[in-house]
């Protein structure tokens, strides 16, 4: 089940700027422990977003993403209080789903 | 959440009900995101191999596709890049390390107003090509820029 994600999501300008954590080993398989054993791969395949209705992004993961995955991109035609939801699955099987909501351009302190 | 879109995303029912689906018009085409891993990409030993097996046929190096990353790598393991194109249409990128062991790092398939523009954090085992791809229309436009590693990331 992996710990749960990270999701900010903002109104910036004309799109939502969405930004997900994800708390995952990424483990090349290539990797030895300090005994020295090989470390099994253990790795995300894929990522998807949807927000509101809409699939917005489908990612296919290799082992070259970093240790606790990062991604940070733009949707335009989204609105504050749009859901956004997040899923992974890895090469275990395991997965994941966790949801926000996006929200307006903060108040600008001038 | 529209439940035809839960069931691909779970990869349940397979081909039949993604078939029917779109035979029943409930779902076009264009709509239908990357729902299989691509295997044979991923486990691409070579740039040249990773890159057939993507599908990227003939790509044409262009000043509209653009990677961010720094010159170096201060730590292999966690290297910051931002990939993004303003080629007309652009609705997929794919994300190559040239000289990693398997080279295709990362695929996004965008759609329903994502923007071709992405930040995330990759490994590098050796200084290489980084190497982005934009697929617009049916045809390839790349960048790359080279990142030096002095300690490795990969091999750890």
């Amino acid at each position: 089940m992996g710990d749960p994600m990270k999701i900010s999501a903002r109104i910036k300008g004309d799109a939502a700027e969405i930004r997900v954590l994800v708390n995952h080993p990424m483990d090349t398989g290539r990797r030895k422990d300090p005994a020295g054993n090989l470390v099994p791969a253990h790795f995300i395949k894929h990522l998807t977003v949807i927000v509101g209705d809409r699939t917005v992004l489908d990612a296919q993961i290799g082992t070259a993403v970093a240790r606790n995955p990062w991604f940070a991109f733009k949707v335009t035609g989204a609105k504050a209080g749009d859901r956004v939801v997040v899923s992974w699955n890895d090469n275990k099987g395991d997965s994941r789903t966790d949801e926000t909501l996006v929200e307006a351009t903060p108040a600008s302190r001038s | 959440m529209n439940p035809l879109r839960r069931l691909l995303l779970k990869g349940a029912g397979a081909s039949s009900a993604l078939l029917a689906a779109i035979a029943a018009g409930a779902l076009k085409p264009g709509e239908v995101l990357a729902a299989d891993w691509n295997a044979a990409a991923f486990e691409a030993n070579n740039i040249a191999a990773a890159l057939a097996a993507m599908g990227i046929v003939d790509p044409v190096e262009s000043a509209d596709v653009f990677l961010k990353a720094p010159d170096i790598a201060e730590d292999s393991a966690v290297v910051p890049i931002e990939v993004s194109s303003k080629v007309a249409n652009t609705q997929k990128l794919s994300v190559f390390i040239d000289k990693n062991p398997t080279s295709l790092a990362a695929h996004f398939d965008l759609a329903g107003g994502a923007l071709p523009s992405l930040g995330l954090r990759v490994k590098m085992q050796q200084t290489s090509r980084i190497r982005v791809v934009a697929h617009a229309g049916g045809k390839f436009y790349f960048t790359t820029k080279e990142v030096q590693v002095t300690i490795g990331g990969c091999g750890g």
